[in-house]
């Protein structure tokens, strides 16, 4: 089911007539009501009325993190206080954290884009949705909520943690579908294991899962754990929230909400834009915003876009599963790494994971790369070359993929840390003791 | 049916005292025991006086653990004890995974511990060439239960 068909579907000149239209409505609103966007924008010597066509978008200066931080808390607000309706902040993956605000409109729209997320991953109003996302600041947790209210299905508001319940939760209501991060869904799966429960036999089939990137092979494991079809969507509280884009049933791409954001992708070093399918970093400027409108947010994360009508019926730009925040790359011995490729090989080696974690030391000068994997079936005690061969498949496929000699410890199952939100796989112990 | 206890051992300090405290812990005699290791990893082999219940305390405490049946000989402690056995083993078409010896008494015959690909067939070939496999109750004697 398409949930706005006239928009979702709309012919490419239609949807770029209403971007250019609320484009021009929202540099020319900031310009007037922001102090520091008239600044930056005089700067650069842009007027509002040098946006003439989408083209002339580039014009306009890009917004950072370091932005937000130094108009912190308020002062990119484009409304008096008396419309602000709801606060959220950035969950601070990175730093301090950012704030949001939102008008009456705004959290409209917000659930709008999220019906339209949970209804092209396949959602109906006969769903029953478990948010296992934690309530709070983060915008996951009541955007989702929101949206998927807004749809129609029956939303059960039981917040991050308390693992047991979340599986008694899922057994006695019934539960279809479950939104939460993907390390916390995992966590679920395996405590259900233990407890003996099947997850199989239980009425979920969905998982509408996001906040942090899951590779396809975590993706695959979490969707054998529980029997049931995973999505993923991409969304960021800077801008809104969950709801910027999201994956519809033939997953190949994640739909985005054009007539809310325009998507660029630009080479992060230079700022130019890149071609329809070329990696780069992900900048969003939102067309629709009351409360707190951003013109070309770095999102640091790295993906591309393309713009051919989807097998769906979407006309929509889809945009890449992220490959990785520019954050949360790691140079090791001066080559480029993003753990999301670890996780990869990891995840595609039977008798391996799905949980892992990474370790990045330095010594004798050189960067030594660990990875801890949990070894996940008994079975695989009765030949000890099983073990090598898990050993030896991780360390000759990473060689292969990150042309790195990697350090492969075998870990016991349920060892490792389990996380009822972001993970933190990563340990990079390189700053300290040097 | 003779079940061996096989632990998976994490390439960190302490880990075998740890495995063989608990054992100790709750009573369990080791009756043999075989280590292979790489630089990453390793697998303790072991024959204990409780093999259920070794495996429920290790399990518990976080360790991998399985139980696999293996077979119990003894051979003549005399050069060549143990190779007219495994000329006979290839003879029957069999593969050896593995294999550990261990002493109960001095003096006493070699006992060899041996994980045959196929455990039936093994065992059917001992019987038919007269080779006697060691029952629970020989392998155990003298164990603290």
């Amino acid at each position: 089911m398409i949930f706005s068909p006239a928009i979702e579907c709309a012919e490419r000149s239609e949807i770029e007539a209403i971007q250019l239209d609320r484009l021009k409505s929202t540099v020319k609103r900031v310009y007037e009501t922001v102090p520091y966007y008239k600044e930056k924008l005089d700067a650069a010597g842009v007027k509002p009325e040098d946006i003439q066509s989408l083209d002339d978008l580039k014009k306009i200066p890009f917004t950072t993190k370091a932005d937000m931080r130094a108009n912190y808390p308020y002062r990119l607000f484009a409304v008096p206080m008396k419309d602000i309706v709801r606060i959220h902040a950035s969950s601070g993956t990175t730093g301090t954290a950012t704030v949001v605000g939102y008008t009456k409109t705004d959290l409209d729209n917000w659930a709008e884009c999220v019906a339209r997320v949970v209804c092209q991953a396949g959602a109906t109003p006969d769903d029953i949705a478990q948010i296992s996302f934690g309530y709070g600041l983060f915008t996951g947790a009541l955007g989702l909520h929101y949206g998927l209210e807004k749809l129609g299905a029956a939303v059960i508001p039981v917040s991050a943690g308390n693992t047991k319940r979340q599986i008694q939760l899922m057994q006695d209501y019934g539960t279809t579908l479950l939104v939460g991060t993907p390390s916390y869904a995992l966590y679920i799966g395996e405590t259900a294991k233990q407890m003996g429960v099947d997850l199989h036999e239980l009425p979920i089939r969905l998982g509408v899962l996001g906040a942090e990137g899951h590779t396809e092979e975590m993706r695959k494991a979490i969707e054998d754990l529980y029997g049931m079809r995973v999505f993923e969507n991409y969304g960021l509280s800077e801008v809104m929230g969950p709801g910027v884009a999201g994956e519809c049933t033939e997953q190949v791409g994640m739909h985005i909400a054009e007539d809310h954001f325009i998507v660029e992708i630009i080479d992060p070093e230079t700022g130019e834009n890149k071609a329809p399918g070329e990696m780069g970093e992900v900048v969003i400027t939102t067309i629709t915003k009351e409360g707190q409108p951003l013109l070309r947010y770095r999102t640091r994360d790295i993906s591309s876009i393309s713009y051919e009508k989807c097998a769906c019926g979407r006309t929509s730009a889809r945009m890449h599963k992220v490959l990785g925040r520019s954050d949360d790359m790691l140079i090791i011995r001066g080559v480029n790494v993003f753990p999301s490729q670890i996780e990869s090989v990891i995840l595609s080696v039977p008798g391996a994971g799905p949980n892992y974690e990474i370790i990045v030391t330095k010594e004798n000068h050189m960067d030594r790369l660990e990875v801890l994997v949990e070894v996940n079936s008994a079975e695989l005690l009765a030949k000890f070359a099983e073990l090598e061969r898990i050993t030896n498949s991780i360390r000759s496929r990473l060689r292969e993929e990150i042309l790195l000699d990697v350090k492969v410890s075998l870990v016991n199952p349920m060892s490792l840390k389990r996380f009822e939100g972001k993970a933190k796989r990563v340990t990079d112990l390189r700053d300290k003791g040097e | 049916m003779l079940k061996q206890i096989s632990v998976f051992l994490e390439n960190k300090k302490g880990v075998l005292a740890r495995a063989t405290k608990l054992l100790g812990r709750e009573g369990i005699d080791l009756i043999a025991l075989s280590i292979a290791d790489t630089t990453d990893f390793g697998i303790m082999r072991c024959l204990v006086s409780r093999p259920d219940d070794a495996l429920k305390v290790l399990s518990e405490n976080g360790f991998l653990a399985s139980t696999t049946e293996v077979l119990a000989v003894a051979v003549p402690d005399t050069p060549g004890g143990l190779a007219g056995l495994l000329d006979l083993i290839e003879a029957g078409d069999i593969n050896v995974d593995y294999l550990y010896s261990f002493v109960r008494n001095p003096n006493e015959n070699a006992l060899i511990l041996l994980k045959p690909d196929d455990v039936d067939a093994c065992r059917k070939l001992f019987a038919e060439k007269g080779i006697v496999t060691l029952s629970d109750e020989e392998v155990y004697e003298g164990a603290g239960k």
